[in-house]
């Protein structure tokens, strides 16, 4: 199923990057290329071929591992992604951490004292986080936190005074690796700022639909037998009410995640954080098309882990179907 | 209605939300008239004037070419507006009827349609943009067939959910019984159950289609200069923080303005009409 | 001998967003200590509120107005802080539903739940007694195989089960009053027979007082002590169930005795949606 969706994602991909005008050779080389050198790479890049037979090596060349060269960096495009990705997902990571610890919480807060100020303020808090893109924040947060009130360095993934060996390309772990715990800390306050920017509209739509589904929990039969048994209000809360709507909410908590990958774009942008997303807007400027479809790839394979790890996890909390009682 | 009255009655912020879509709206269309400088919409140079702080003459300040920031967030407005009518007006039809075939139709309709509808959703929805724009000069008018593309599969999957509910119930039976088409059944009896959680949603999206289509110009993948467009002043003014910090702050506050009204009156109407979660 | 519960002139309205509507128009109610006393009427006809507002889950809403006196166990429940009422709920007054299934929550195993309402009177129970005193509990009402119960989901059991599993909860902590809304309701006939001969017979055992909510006369006929009779949010009669079911004096009673079904067959009288008999004056047996 999964390999499936990957597999159209591949030919949608494909499509769309075929469907460039004009030859993409020429556009690579620019203007003062020589029409034998531009022969030379549609050759290599196969683009004199029928759009099939172009497709059916790429898919070949894809499952040897190989996704070409990008005209950018003149380099495999895989060897660009494996310097690039480290840094996006350990963003993405940290983001996505902040989105679960910060936004569930708020959304069972906001659920628990509901139509009261809480709920008031974190509606209004949430909307506010929902209706700006993640640059604007990215914007907000540089401007406050690292310009006006300067806690946060402006823009990079380490200072330069440090240099850490390359081993997993996870600054968070590579310091910790070389044993430098300064080194450590100075990487952790460059992901602040970028991953809070990152989570802010994450967080809201977590805190909404965590009290969404909430609200329509608290109308079940067992919480008012909960609360006709006087259980605490707080653990009604966060235990009785919260885990039945987690299982409902997984998924689209797993969509918003996947999300901050495309949000990543924007934001590694505002920061200088050099990683996926920042690489992929290059080769989109210059219509790299190995590297663009390679980004694209990755980032949709990402995408699908995002959702199998969901589907797991939907499984291991739902005894029913824990339990085979139920199909998903 | 009544009903409706006192939801909003009791829902200042629903209120707000008409208030500020209001505005946003007035703007765009009063731009030319309301806008103290409006040649400053096009590629003007008043080197007497350039970056200027918020006051005076200029409400929000100047840009690096001496262009009155407050007038270009207004026509910026027109743009951002154009964009969500257009999305929506040709991404919410697509998306519905497939939507309705593949819930209705079931069988092979329902497999092809719904498979094609994973493969597009299991993109992050700007990725997908993205990659589209990036095979294609980036114009409004390709700015809006990528967004476009990205947009219908969520109404197809939104419709077609409820159309599987609604299949089986009553009065599509009976519809079908006294031999109507398969088209009267989908438009006209199924297709008025789903409005109320489409009206939600193209509300809630109208403000998304805004924040989509200032990312994409934010990355330089939108409108083109000298065209007005907020997502390309958040860029351009970034370049020149902090000292001209009311380059970014001001469009930036212009994007949260005209989301949140229409975040504030989507969130409203989920109250009023229930409709999608 | 001084009533365990006493309610006098217990009113409810509700703010709509058509106005205000009184939903309850002055209910006066007593329950004396290990009393069993049914409360009787259509649904709509405030009876589950009732329920509801001695538990004092209705105060807490939004847009609810509550007036008259409730006393419990000589308590003005009515002048309680929110926290002593608390205290009172899963401890001195507790409650089975409609649906036992539904009841019960749905992700956690029966023994976690069963923990937490033993913890409403022993506080930080440990698992290992909160297994013990399940286990007894559940003995009582003739669940021999606990482990299994305790270890199991909601969704595992049957309905009677899980039925069983809320007497014995809704009784584990000796509670003065047991408030039963519909009880077993969902259930086959049989089995909500079967259980409500249960419920009867730990009630009489413990000397737990119960306030029966039910539209079923055939079950009240069986259960209570003292019947009241509620239509529209008043109580139209009251007295000894035997009286009030020998010689029903007021036209509503008699239209809902009428509508009961009977071996003896024959078509059942629709009861009027409003009759003007319907508001006379309450009668009340000696």
């Amino acid at each position: 199923m999964s390999l499936l969706v990957l597999w159209g994602v591949s030919v949608l991909i494909f499509a769309i990057a075929r469907v460039i005008p004009g030859n993409p050779a020429r556009v690579a080389l620019g203007p003062n290329a020589t029409q034998d050198q531009v022969d030379a790479l549609a050759a290599a890049l196969y683009l004199d071929r029928n759009i099939l037979v172009q497709y059916a090596f790429w898919l070949r060349d894809l499952m040897r591992g190989d996704l070409g060269r990008s005209l950018y960096t003149n380099r495999p495009v895989t060897q660009d992604i494996a310097e690039f990705l480290p840094a996006t997902l350990e963003l993405i990571f940290l983001a996505a951490m902040l989105m679960i610890v910060a936004g569930l919480p708020l959304g069972i807060l906001a659920a628990r004292f509901r139509g009261r100020w809480p709920d008031h303020v974190i509606r209004v808090f949430s909307l506010l986080t929902v209706s700006a893109p993640s640059f604007v924040w990215a914007v907000a947060l540089m401007l406050a936190f690292a310009y006006f009130l300067p806690i946060f360095p402006i823009a990079g993934r380490l200072s330069e005074a440090y240099s850490i060996p390359r081993v997993t390309g996870f600054l968070t772990i590579d310091t910790l690796l070389a044993g430098n715990l300064h080194a450590f800390a100075n990487a952790l306050r460059h992901m602040v700022l970028p991953a809070v920017a990152l989570s802010l509209s994450g967080i809201g739509q977590a805190a909404r639909l965590t009290r969404a589904n909430m609200i329509e929990t608290y109308e079940k039969p067992y919480i008012e037998m909960s609360q006709a048994y006087g259980f605490p209000e707080g653990r009604i809360a966060r235990t009785y009410a919260f885990r039945p709507s987690l299982i409902p909410s997984l998924t689209i908590i797993g969509l918003d995640i996947a999300a901050l990958l495309g949000n990543a774009f924007l934001v590694e942008a505002v920061f200088g954080w050099p990683g996926l997303s920042r690489y992929g807007v290059q080769v989109i400027l210059r219509k790299d098309l190995n590297a663009i479809v390679g980004t694209v790839l990755v980032i949709a394979a990402l995408f699908l882990i995002v959702n199998i790890i969901v589907d797991i996890l939907t499984v291991l909390l739902n005894p029913r179907i824990r339990l085979g009682e139920a199909r998903p | 209605m009544k009903r409706a009255a006192f939801i909003l009655a009791s829902n200042p912020l629903t209120l707000l939300g008409v208030l500020l879509v209001s505005l946003v709206v007035m703007a765009a269309a009063l731009a030319d008239v309301i806008a103290p400088f409006p040649e400053h919409r096009g590629a003007v140079v008043d080197f007497v004037n350039f970056n200027k702080p918020p006051g005076g003459d200029f409400l929000m300040g100047t840009d690096v070419v001496g262009r009155d920031l407050f007038s270009r967030i207004l026509y910026a407005y027109r743009i951002s507006l154009l964009m969500a009518v257009v999305v929506l007006a040709i991404a919410v039809p697509i998306g519905v009827t497939l939507g309705l075939m593949a819930g209705y139709m079931g069988g092979r309709w329902e497999y092809g349609l719904m498979r094609v509808t994973d493969v597009f959703l299991s993109i992050p929805p700007l990725v997908l943009a993205l990659s589209i724009l990036g095979v294609m000069k980036p114009t409004l008018l390709n700015g809006m067939i990528a967004v476009t593309a990205m947009w219908w599969p969520w109404y197809t999957r939104l419709v077609y959910n409820i159309t599987r509910g609604e299949k089986a119930e009553g009065y599509v039976l009976a519809a079908e019984v006294t031999g109507a088409s398969r088209a009267h059944v989908m438009f006209r009896e199924i297709l008025p159950n789903c409005m109320p959680a489409i009206v939600t949603k193209m509300t809630l999206d109208a403000g998304f289609v805004i924040l989509i289509a200032s990312s994409l110009s934010f990355l330089g993948l939108g409108v083109q200069a000298p065209t007005p467009d907020l997502g390309s002043m958040v860029a351009e003014g970034a370049r020149y923080l902090p000292d001209q910090w009311w380059l970014s702050v001001f469009p930036g506050l212009a994007i949260l303005i005209a989301v949140f009204g229409f975040n504030l009156i989507g969130d409203g109407l989920r109250d009023i009409l229930g409709g999608d979660r | 001998m001084s009533a365990l519960l006493d309610i006098a002139d217990l009113r409810l309205s509700f703010r709509l967003w058509s106005g205000t509507v009184e939903v309850l128009h002055g209910i006066s109610l007593s329950i004396a200590k290990g009393e069993r006393v049914a409360l009787v009427g259509e649904s709509g006809s405030g009876k589950s509120v009732t329920a509801r507002i001695v538990l004092g889950l209705i105060q807490e809403l939004k847009g609810a107005t509550v007036s008259g006196r409730i006393r419990f166990d000589g308590q003005d429940l009515g002048r309680l802080s929110p926290r002593a009422r608390h205290a009172l709920r899963g401890t001195e007054m507790s409650m089975i539903f409609q649906d036992p299934t539904s009841s019960l929550n749905p992700v956690f195993p029966i023994l976690r739940q069963f923990r937490e309402v033993l913890a409403r009177r022993t506080p930080r129970i440990s698992e290992a007694e909160a297994r013990a005193r399940a286990t007894e509990a559940l003995r009582e009402v003739a669940i021999h195989e606990a482990d299994r119960v305790l270890a199991s989901y909601p969704f595992q059991l049957s309905g009677g089960m899980n039925q069983r599993v809320m007497i014995a909860m809704a009784l584990a902590n000796r509670p003065k009053l047991l408030i039963a809304d519909e009880p077993g309701t969902a259930l086959d006939v049989t089995v909500q027979a079967q259980t409500l001969d249960l419920m009867r017979k730990l009630v009489a055992d413990h000397g737990t007082a119960v306030l029966f909510i039910s539209h079923n006369l055939g079950v009240v006929r069986e259960f209570a002590d003292r019947t009241y009779v509620i239509y529209r949010g008043r109580i139209v009669e009251q007295g000894p169930t035997a009286a009030v079911f020998a010689d029903p004096r007021h036209a509503y009673t008699r239209a809902l005795l009428a509508a009961q079904p009977r071996l003896t067959g024959g078509a059942l009288p629709e009861i009027a949606e409003r009759d003007p008999a319907f508001e006379n004056p309450m009668e009340v047996h000696p």
